[in-house]
């Protein structure tokens, strides 16, 4: 049970690595809380899930945790992302399309 | 509907602090109800008859499926950065759901938001606003299916 712990404590700081690699690689804002998001998520889940396995008593307490981390992640990035934008972070040059342009300046010009 | 909120602030606090020493509850207690007295004007939880079905439908259809979606997002984003050459294609697109309430919403973005490449960025009335690492589609049809139906039929059947 130990050994199956500490291994995905060892997955989950692999993926808070990919994380870090992520913010400092990807070009804008967007894709780098892209890369943020999705590394720290699977990577706090597998570390916390990894030392619940270790030490059982603490198995109830990760679980909560873990259910806490699912439902506060990608709001708070949502909330980044959005804030970002209406505040006039531009996206890289590569990005394809735009269909939020618009609502973003109805938004602006309600605020004014 | 102050005392839902108050239940579920007091079990997570007993969860969380994992006693039942008196002055451990006595302070869970003053701290539940402050909590619920704060957040009833903006939240309440309703409980009825439906619940532990739909406890049972999100923690046996809706788990698994999202589990696995997630495992596949951080794979994704792992080969993206990995990758030398950084293969990116991001835009920002509109998506339309046909969920109506609230929470449902609420969970179709958080569950977009961990799956593969997108991430919600704001719910307005019946569209989301999406970013999207790789964006393979632009009309309506298809952009609805890579990003939302999966989730949006499991979704339906749990809070609806």
């Amino acid at each position: 049970m130990s050994i199956i712990g500490y291994l995905l404590i060892i997955i989950g700081a692999f993926f808070y690595f990919l994380g870090g690699l992520g913010m400092f690689r990807m070009p804008d804002v967007y894709n780098r809380l892209q890369a943020g998001t999705k590394a720290t998520t699977l990577g706090s889940f597998s570390t916390l899930l990894g030392v619940g396995l270790v030490n059982p008593a603490f198995l109830g307490k990760a679980l909560l945790i873990i259910a806490f981390i699912a439902l506060t992640n990608p709001v708070g990035s949502s909330v980044l992302a959005r804030a970002a934008y209406l505040k006039g972070v531009k996206p890289t040059s590569k990005t394809v399309v735009d269909e939020y342009a618009d609502e973003a300046t109805k938004k602006a010009g309600e605020e004014q | 509907m102050f005392f839902s909120v108050f239940i579920v602030t007091f079990f997570t606090w007993l969860i969380l602090t994992n006693s039942l020493e008196p002055s451990e509850v006595v302070i869970g207690l003053i701290v539940s109800i402050v909590v619920s007295t704060t957040f009833t004007r903006y939240y309440s939880i309703k409980f009825d008859w439906k619940l532990p079905v739909r406890i049972l439908r999100f923690v046996f259809i809706y788990l698994p499926v999202f589990i696995w979606e997630m495992i596949k997002a951080n794979l994704d984003v792992a080969v993206r950065v990995l990758n030398p050459s950084l293969p990116l294609n991001p835009g920002f697109v509109k998506v339309k759901t046909s969920l109506k309430g609230k929470n449902s919403k609420l969970a179709l973005a958080n569950s977009i938001t961990l799956t593969p490449g997108t991430l919600t960025l704001d719910v307005k009335d019946e569209e989301l606003y999406i970013h999207w690492v790789d964006v393979k589609a632009t009309s309506e049809e298809q952009k609805q299916k890579h990003i939302t139906t999966k989730f949006e039929k499991i979704l339906k059947k749990i809070f609806e």
